[in-house]
């Protein structure tokens, strides 16, 4: 066991004037620049900012985890206990990872390695840190699993991750940052993944963990909702550099930067705006569909059936926007995915334009499959990365007879429709950020001329405000092309904005079914009253 | 984990039938009369009559296949037209080099490969990636005959240390069996040390980039210890794959090997055969080596499985 570091002195983690060079290549000269933060034991510290604010950077630094030969700490201090990490050996930091300074991550299902049990990964720290024999650890890494209220650690230890759910891998990664008490935790975006629900849950049991065991916590998120419910104190980050810190009612209530004020605001509220109602005519309707799966059996269910999705009956207008929300598992993109007949349902119909084409043969589907276009969650895979976006938005119009040139016309058009310029046409995916590569998802779609948008999470992996741009985008191109909306979410903020009406579903059936504003307003299921509690920082939204 | 083992092993057998069915056929339905051209040029129509009936051909051909089925379950291929020896007995004696150069080549050919491909791809970009893949080209790209030539000449004519021919068993003299393996391994080996350091490098390449390697060094994992333990058993499946299929090609790289050795082995078998139109002997070892690929393959399938606890058949 590690011995050698400093009695608990006053501040865990003291950073002052930190600043990461970027490559000579980059867009701007540091990826962190003139960065001061300090932490209390016993202190949660957020550290809030959108993607490339420089918030991981800064824990990879602190973890002495940055890439080697891309990212170099050019100048600064960071102190651990007194330790300057900076100054430490290679050796000497490994000796400190795991054991003085530990980290979660935000994808707890790849930060696990498939290919172990999980109390294999427990107890890897263990092993590197102690001289503990494997019965001690065994039993080190159970009494730790029943720390963090995982069911039945005794079954669980032997199990992969691929078994688990991705709230309980959490958990594990937690129990692993944890088992050998850490001075800091570094917790990078943790519940960015997660349900609500779960969010929740992970959310009390970090506060919970850091509150008996005195440790200082480094929370990276871009939530002001996890914000509001978890930080003692809050660093605001914008391109590198701190813009604003302060107590959290401090920033939260009385933001003084115009970044902060921006982010803010940029967070949707739980309030939805009054819509009127449409009159459009029907362009989709289901009538009992359902989606059965035959499951394999994993660790703690024994092959069994699964329904997916139970006897839903949707019906969507011409320029209406459906919501239909839920977590994980509730069968939300069953749904969708069932209506663009990606999959093929189980039971039930599926009616457009007056055809049933739940039961139809690929070969007589393909005139509706310009009916319906879908935009995926994850802009970063959901275009070919080998293919320029010109070749990725005229593809499916010169399948369905266009000429190229007519399609390249079309696609510049669209391009312009969605604020980008059409000489991006030439260019690959890679070249664009997020909103960007969404928006081009979008223009994709469009170029079909479709009648029905799904957008199955398709503002999720964004930041807040870019988040923002791109809902008011596809309101926009709603009411232009009269489009009959199906959109897909797991956040309530995000409904309450862009939705008319919304349904909710739970284990792959609608428990409850209304206008936007009513279900807001008086939600009746009890599932959907748990959303609304569980949803991050609702106190907060209420307020502002 | 058990029953998947039995069915897996249960799903060769029909396998193993239509393959004996296809090499049943084989003789039967190649144009022309086997008997006409085993008895050559200048044979009499007496001569042909009893070659046929020797062969079984007379009878009609379910008969034929009932018969060929029972002597194969009781491992009786037939008899050698040109030694008049049992091809069962001729493809035993020749069994033994063959198995144990394959064995040895893959041993020796995984030990370095493996390692220099993971050495590769931690040192990825740099001088060391670079040397180690311009070998693995050359490896690939140096002929068999050439390279063993050339260690002949060096250590068994030149410095004398190996010899150039033969072939000792492990069972009676372990170092004569040493000193004879060593240049013929070296030799098979090059090209599946290119192969499986290449196919090594770029899969642990990019199992390194993943979420749970940083994950194991955020704990103060050891370099070594995040490369072998949570790197190369992710990046083990096309590693594994790769492996069988050199298994499988290694028969045929073994032929040129064991002419220029002179080791009396089963390729040697194979080009002897076909040469004197050995027709049970040709048919004895197809049946032989595609037995060999079939549970080659179902080993590897078995061995993804213990890789990867996420593959279930």
């Amino acid at each position: 066991m590690n011995t050698a570091h400093t009695p608990a002195s006053e501040t865990i983690l003291s950073i002052r004037d930190l600043s990461v060079a970027l490559p000579a290549s980059g867009d701007r000269s540091y990826a962190v620049q003139d960065l001061t933060l300090t932490i209390h034991p016993g202190e949660i510290v957020c550290v809030v900012g959108e993607s490339g604010s420089g918030k991981s950077v800064t824990a990879q630094a602190v973890m002495g985890l940055l890439p080697k030969g891309q990212l170099q700490p050019s100048s600064g201090t960071i102190l651990l206990e007194g330790e300057d990490l900076l100054a430490a050996s290679p050796d000497r930091l490994r000796d400190l990872r795991g054991s003085r300074m530990a980290m979660i991550f935000q994808e707890p299902m790849t930060a696990l390695n498939p290919v172990l049990t999980v109390g294999d990964q427990v107890a890897e720290v263990l092993h590197i840190h102690t001289t503990l024999d494997a019965a001690a650890c065994r039993a080190r890494v159970l009494e730790m699993m029943r720390a963090v209220h995982l069911p039945d650690p005794e079954r669980m230890i032997d199990a992969y991750p691929h078994q688990l759910s991705g709230g309980q891998r959490q958990r594990i990664m937690i129990a692993q940052a944890l088992i050998l008490d850490p001075a800091l935790l570094i917790a990078d975006e943790p519940t960015t993944a997660l349900d609500v629900t779960t969010q929740a849950q992970i959310l009390k049991l970090i506060r919970e963990m850091q509150v008996r065991r005195g440790t200082g916590v480094l929370f990276i998120t871009h939530d002001f909702g996890v914000v509001a419910d978890i930080a003692d104190r809050v660093v605001v980050m914008q391109h590198g550099k701190l813009v604003e810190s302060g107590t959290r009612d401090e920033i939260i209530l009385r933001p003084q930067h115009p970044y902060t004020k921006m982010l803010i605001a940029s967070v949707p509220s739980l309030t939805p705006p009054a819509r009127a109602p449409v009159t459009g005519p029907v362009a989709l309707e289901t009538t009992k569909l359902s989606k059965i799966y035959q499951s394999g059996g994993g660790w703690f269910d024994k092959g069994r059936i699964v329904r997916a999705a139970h006897e839903v009956n949707l019906s969507l207008r011409r320029g209406e926007t459906l919501g239909v929300v839920g977590e994980s598992g509730s069968g939300k993109s069953t749904v969708a995915r069932c209506i663009a007949r990606l999959i093929d349902p189980s039971e039930g119909g599926i009616w457009l334009e007056g055809e049933n084409i739940a039961t139809l043969p690929q070969a007589r589907l393909r005139k509706h499959r310009k009916t319906v276009q879908v935009i995926f969650q994850d802009p970063f895979r959901s275009l070919n990365p080998r293919r320029t976006v010109g070749q990725s938005i005229i593809e499916g119009p010169t399948n369905f007879g266009l000429s190229e040139q007519e399609a390249l016309e079309r696609a510049r058009d669209l391009m312009a429709l969605v604020g980008l310029s059409p000489d991006a046409l030439s260019r690959y995916p890679h070249q664009f950020s997020g909103g960007q590569r969404q928006r081009i998802s979008i223009a994709r779609a469009l170029a079909m001329q479709p009648h029905i948008l799904i957008a199955d999470e398709a503002v999720s992996a964004l930041d807040v405000s870019v988040q923002a741009q791109v809902l008011e985008l596809l309101d926009q191109i709603r009411v232009k092309f009269d489009l009959a909306l199906l959109f897909i979410t797991h956040d309530l903020r995000v409904a309450a904005q862009i939705c008319d009406r919304l349904m909710v579903m739970q284990k792959g059936e609608v428990v409850e079914e209304g206008a936007t504003v009513d279900i807001f307003k008086n939600p009746q299921h009890p599932y959907t009253k748990a959303l609304f509690d569980a949803a991050p920082g609702h106190d907060f939204a209420r307020s502002h | 984990m058990v029953s998947f083992i039995v069915r897996r092993v249960l799903s060769t057998l029909p396998v193993m039938i239509i393959v004996a069915i296809v090499v049943f056929a084989m003789l039967r339905l190649t144009p022309g009369d086997p008997a006409v051209v085993i008895a050559g040029d200048q044979a009499t129509a007496e001569q042909i009559a009893r070659i046929r009936s020797n062969l079984g051909l007379d009878l009609p051909i379910h008969v034929q296949f009932v018969t060929w089925i029972g002597q194969l379950l009781q491992g009786d291929l037939g008899i050698s037209i040109f030694t008049n020896m049992p091809v069962s007995t001729l493809i035993a004696q020749r069994l033994e080099p063959t198995l144990m150069l394959s064995l040895t080549t893959i041993c020796f050919s995984v030990l370095v490969a493996v390692p220099l491909g993971v050495w590769a791809a931690w040192r990825s970009g740099t001088w060391t990636d670079r040397v180690i893949m311009v070998f693995s080209v050359l490896g690939f790209s140096f002929p068999v005959f050439v390279l063993g030539y050339l260690l002949i000449y060096e250590f068994g004519l030149t410095l004398k240390w190996l010899p150039t021919q033969g072939y000792k068993s492990p069972f009676s003299d372990p170092v004569g069996f040493v000193r004879s393996i060593i240049m013929p391994t070296i030799t098979l080996s090059m090209i599946y040390i290119a192969l499986v350091t290449r196919i090594t490098r770029a899969s642990v390449l990019e199992v390194l980039s993943e979420d749970y390697i940083r994950t194991a060094r955020a704990k103060g994992q050891i370099e070594r210890k995040v490369l072998f333990r949570h790197a190369l058993k992710n990046a083990a499946v096309p590693i594994a794959t790769i492996i069988g299929i050199g298994i499988a090609l290694l028969i045929g790289g073994a032929v040129v090997t064991e002419t220029v050795f002179n080791i009396p082995g089963l390729g040697r078998l194979v080009v002897d055969a076909i040469l004197r139109r050995d027709y049970p002997i040709i048919q004895g070892l197809i049946l032989v080596f595609s037995f060999t690929y079939i549970i080659i393959n179902m080993l590897i399938d078995i061995a993804y499985t213990f890789f990867d606890p996420r593959i279930r058949y």
